[in-house]
């Protein structure tokens, strides 16, 4: 390695190495616990980490198995949770590749792993500043960056897994609270405008409801009818301007 | 508890259906505008599934948290919330004041082991 590759490289791991990991952590923690709750091994709370590394599939995961939701159900939520990440990837990727100079498409294909709401949005805003111009730096820093919250993620899913057993009674449920108002304090404070609380408070009501009828479906259904209603309203909206 | 064989083999192929997302942005970059009413979309559907999922857990979880009172975990949200808007949008705030309510809350309840 370079000078310069392995500044940016280590660049982005300390600025992972903050607020990012810690946040992340927090929610892996939750997750840990989670697991334990629901009888999965450490192995399988690290592979669902590793391979899925994204937080809401995990969870649609590990609630639907648990429901007994048919897998074709399961799969389908698990996949849908994690469709932004097309438009993610979609925009990210360009900013660090060259033409056909340099890196090769696997390479690419790799990284694309990493992409997590967390390491997409420091990289977007980090890759405009002036430190980070050219493709090179860019790469490194990414990859510095990912692997701090993928390691972070890792270890305090490990640590929520096995704190889980160890604690008294009433700080266990503290521990299996944490990631559900980890992601409710999330959504509702994203929820800015009038389309992303129409998602919102969509999906949760026909996730509900759905959920005493067919809750194997319930997820699915909140996402397509309270996903597309909150659409459509954004597009009315968007016409309207 | 669980087929731990059938899980593995859920596991690989949600992961792959989660990659897939993934795969497509970097074979289709520079090919599709991301701003298209078809991304919108597919984003707003992630979003309600995932506020489905949440508000799932939180009115009807299973496991460890189906031993809760509902109200605690309501009034738990609100506390995380509102500490966190009013810890200007920290994080770690709204956590520690809304699981040191819920276990506060759990602890008066008493009743439940």
């Amino acid at each position: 390695m370079t000078h310069g590759v392995r500044t940016a490289f280590r660049t982005g791991a300390r600025e992972a190495l903050g607020v990012p990991a810690a946040v992340l952590g927090a929610g892996f923690l939750g997750y840990g616990s989670l697991a334990a709750d629901a009888g999965y091994s450490i192995w399988m709370t690290l592979a669902a980490t590793f391979a899925i590394w994204a937080l809401p599939g995990q969870l649609v995961l590990m609630e639907m198995q648990a429901g007994g939701a048919a897998a074709v159900a399961t799969v389908l939520a698990v996949s849908l949770s994690a469709a932004r990440f097309f438009p993610m990837t979609l925009t990210l990727l360009p900013l660090m590749r060259d033409g056909s100079r340099g890196r090769r498409l696997w390479q690419f294909l790799l990284a694309a792993q990493l992409v997590s709401m967390t390491t997409w949005a420091v990289a977007m805003r980090r890759f405009n500043e002036t430190d980070l111009k050219d493709i090179d730096s860019r790469w490194h820093y990414f990859l510095g960056f990912s692997a701090v919250c993928i390691g972070s993620a890792a270890l305090f899913a490990v640590i929520g897994q096995l704190l889980l057993g160890a604690l008294p009674p009433l700080a266990r449920f503290g521990l299996a609270m944490l990631t559900p108002l980890y992601f409710f304090v999330m959504l509702v404070g994203e929820a800015r405008n009038r389309s992303s609380i129409t998602a919102l408070v969509c999906g949760a009501a026909i996730a509900l409801g759905l959920h005493a009828v067919a809750p194997g479906w319930s997820l699915l259904g909140a996402g397509f009818i309270g996903g597309t209603a909150a659409w459509l309203l954004q597009r009315r909206h968007a016409q309207r301007d | 508890m669980h087929n731990a064989t059938e899980l593995w083999v859920l596991l690989f192929v949600c992961s792959a259906a989660t990659y897939l997302w993934r795969g497509l942005g970097v074979l289709l970059s520079g090919r599709i505008n991301p701003q298209s009413a078809m991304f919108e979309w597919v984003s707003c559907v992630a979003y309600a599934l995932v506020a489905g999922l949440i508000a799932r857990i939180i009115v009807a979880p299973s496991g460890l948290l189906a031993q809760t009172d509902l109200m605690d975990r309501l009034l738990a949200c609100a506390v995380a919330f509102v500490a966190y808007r009013l810890a200007r949008r920290n994080m770690f705030v709204g956590l520690v004041c809304g699981v040191a309510f819920f276990i506060g809350a759990a602890y008066v309840r008493g009743g439940i082991q």
